[in-house]
């Protein structure tokens, strides 16, 4: 609690002392024995009252005087002052304790929503708070702390462990661990050494690094995160927006039926004054939004903060809303499904001959060849290579390598080369570049090199199914045949092959269009080419880590760890939001219109206490509910 | 000019919007947000009116939700 809090509370608590002194009087019958009982027990209880709720007066007042009247403190007022007035009518019951005891609750339910959200809010922002405070630099020749706003690019800082890293950079010397949890909400820490790029807001664990910075603080990737997500609440949902508006108009209908009851019914319905003004007080209780207005957008912004805490960063709560509909996904496939870096998927070997024999012929082969299948081929080959044993190394220009190793002619690359060298292949059935080896003009096998799959894409796609995603289109460049093995091989329902960039803009509208007045249309891509695509699907989503700035400029969610299985994890915490969201209005709203209804002359059996449970108490539980949006389940 | 303020106390983002549709008319003042999720307030304004501005802002503040103060 902050200071403006306890004060509060310490003057509810007085508040609430005296008026169980008075109430008891006035129970046992004591003021009746007074002369002018009735006025002494008013004063009486307009202690405790104004105690409490001075504030709520002093701002009606200053409402009145800006010209922004119809807040809930003239309200409140109105409906307390309105409960003591009861007292001029002498057929009606005396209603200050009543008028007392609602403001008083009034009060503590305003503490209660006051320190409910701003538990929430410390919550979301502490969540948030990556941000680095510093940055260690050489200057004179002495290590200093200085503002990591004041780093030039290039320059080189120096993380010791357990700091966070304050800039986008390259290691120039070191070794550790990084925490990158706080970005992209991956537990396992990440190892980097010299020459691995870091990122500002994952925290050293292990060991220092020198790095030099390739970023300005404002645009590393810890500033433009935090940028995206404050801004994030501007771009508003359409519920938000409809939630303001509904309660400029809301307020006023119900004040200007309090007054109708207060004047109609006991004109033409015969009713009692006080009854009907009782009645009228009551509407003026229940007609403050609040519920909603402060529930609303909180739903929103704790599934944002959700969001970002599982390394996905939505740039609105109307993204939100949009992913919460979406029943059709468009992929792009490399750098989205696959990782888009070459590796070997299989080693065929001959009948008789070892893999391993066959994966270090290949790789001393190609040991010199900086070409990235033959790199390929190297880092897959676990033992050492011994560049002694090689010898006479020839490119064949598209074809392949051939070398000498231990004084062996072996040849490695594709059909024409091997065809030229008289040996027979036979065919693969898997997809992907096909390097064969020969090893002195005998066949010893062949090596798979493809673009490997995401770890998780075929999770990730399943997960979207079971999640109620009907449609997945996979969108690529790559060659038919690839195309369908992959599409096969994640369960995608469709794919389109050599597409250009602007097919793929024509696919997701025909997409688009198909959808009309259905469920939405996401595209998922990393690429500087995608940007177009992303901008003009629903919601575009973009692979963080490795995607161009471009694409994660147009995107309106961005994955950081470029998992694909984060979508489905998105689009669960979008639904959820939603769904709360959707609750607290139509909770609220019936409690308040039963409460209206019961409250009406003719019916007459809602009370004051219902009315401000029906303001307050509400509230308080539509932000209890709202609370609920900043939990993720994994 | 441009700069970033804390905000102390309860706002709730219907009155957020309409200080920042309010402080957005004062003279010299290119852009602002008030953002009463981060309880954070931010001030684009001309580098000759900025202070004037920012005092105007306060009193805007304190006109239409006297419960939140601007931490200048």
């Amino acid at each position: 609690m902050n200071k403006k809090q306890k004060k509060k509370l310490r003057r509810i608590l007085i508040a609430l002392a005296l008026f169980v002194v008075f109430e008891a009087l006035s129970i046992t019958g004591v003021f009746d024995l007074l002369p002018y009982g009735i006025w002494v027990e008013f004063v009486a209880f307009l202690i405790p009252y104004l105690i409490v709720g001075h504030d709520v007066l002093a701002r009606a007042w200053h409402g009145i005087t800006h010209r922004q009247p119809f807040d809930e403190n003239l309200l409140m007022t109105i409906a307390t002052i309105g409960a003591f007035a009861l007292v001029l009518f002498p057929d009606a019951e005396p209603h200050m304790a009543e008028g007392a005891a609602v403001m008083l609750f009034y009060q503590v339910g305003e503490l209660f929503e006051s320190y409910a959200v701003g538990k929430t809010r410390k919550s979301i922002t502490d969540m948030m708070d990556i941000a680095p405070e510093y940055a260690n630099v050489v200057r004179d020749g002495e290590l200093v702390q200085v503002d990591p706003g004041e780093i030039a690019v290039g320059e080189e800082i120096v993380c010791k462990p357990g700091e966070r890293v304050p800039l986008d950079g390259i290691v120039v010397s070191g070794r550790s661990q990084l925490d990158t949890s706080a970005l992209t909400g991956e537990s396992v820490p990440r190892v980097v050494e010299e020459g691995a790029h870091v990122t500002s807001g994952c925290v050293n664990m292990t060991g220092m690094l020198v790095v030099r910075t390739t970023a300005a603080f404002e645009n590393s990737t810890v500033s433009r995160i935090l940028e995206l997500v404050e801004n994030a609440s501007e771009k508003k949902a359409r519920t938000e927006n409809f939630i303001s508006r509904f309660a400029r108009v809301y307020t006023p209908i119900v004040v200007g039926l309090a007054v109708l009851i207060a004047v109609v019914s006991p004109l033409l319905l015969g009713h009692s004054v006080s009854k009907s003004i009782e009645s009228a007080l009551i509407f003026l209780v229940v007609s403050c939004p609040c519920a909603l207005v402060i529930s609303v957008p909180l739903s929103f912004f704790g599934g944002i903060g959700a969001a970002s805490r599982t390394g996905i960063l939505v740039k609105g709560s109307s993204y939100l809303e949009t992913l919460a509909a979406v029943d059709t996904i468009a992929f792009d496939k490399t750098g989205t499904l696959t990782s888009g870096t070459f590796g070997v998927v299989a080693v065929h070997a001959r009948e008789g001959i070892d893999k391993e024999l066959l994966l270090s012929y290949a790789a001393h082969a190609e040991a010199y060849s900086d070409h990235p299948i033959a790199m390929s081929v190297v880092s897959s080959y676990a033992g050492t290579i011994d560049r002694d044993k090689i010898d006479g190394v020839e490119e064949h220009s598209g074809q392949g390598v051939s070398a000498l190793v231990n004084a062996h002619r072996v040849l490695i690359g594709n059909d024409t080369l091997m065809q030229g060298a008289g040996v027979d292949v036979p065919n693969c059935h898997l997809i992907g570049t096909i390097l064969h080896v020969a090893l002195d003009g005998d066949y010893l096998g062949h090596i798979v090199i493809a673009d490997m799959m995401k770890d998780d894409a075929v999770q990730a796609i399943q997960a979207l199914h079971e999640a109620g995603v009907k449609h997945c289109v996979m969108l690529t460049g790559d060659r038919e045949e690839v195309a369908q093995a992959v599409a096969r091989e994640l369960g995608i329902d469709e794919y389109r092959a050599q597409l250009m960039p602007q097919d793929k803009v024509r696919q997701v509208e025909s997409l688009l269009e198909s959808h009309e007045g259905r469920g939405k249309v996401a595209f998922v891509g990393d690429g500087i080419n995608d940007a177009p695509v992303l901008m003009r699907a629903d919601v575009g989503i973009a692979m963080g880590g490795m995607g161009s700035d471009a694409a994660i400029e147009a995107a309106d969610i961005v994955l950081m760890d470029d998992k694909p299985s984060q979508i489905a994890c998105a689009i669960r915490i979008a639904r959820k939001t939603l769904r709360i969201v959707k609750q607290n209005i139509v909770f609220a709203l019936a409690v308040k219109i039963v409460i209206m209804i019961l409250a009406l002359p003719m019916i007459g059996i809602s009370t004051m206490w219902l009315a401000v449970f029906g303001d307050v108490g509400v509230s308080v539980l539509a932000i209890l509910n709202a609370m609920r949006c900043l939990r993720v389940q994994k | 000019m441009r700069k970033a303020f804390k905000l102390d106390g309860d706002l709730c983002s219907n009155c957020a919007g309409k200080i920042q549709t309010a402080v957005e008319k004062l003279d010299g003042v290119n852009s602002a947000s008030v953002n009463a999720m981060t309880l954070k307030f931010t001030l684009d304004a001309e580098d000759g009116k900025f202070d004037e501005a920012l005092k105007q802002s306060i009193k805007l503040f304190a006109d239409i939700e006297p419960d939140c103060e601007v931490l200048a």
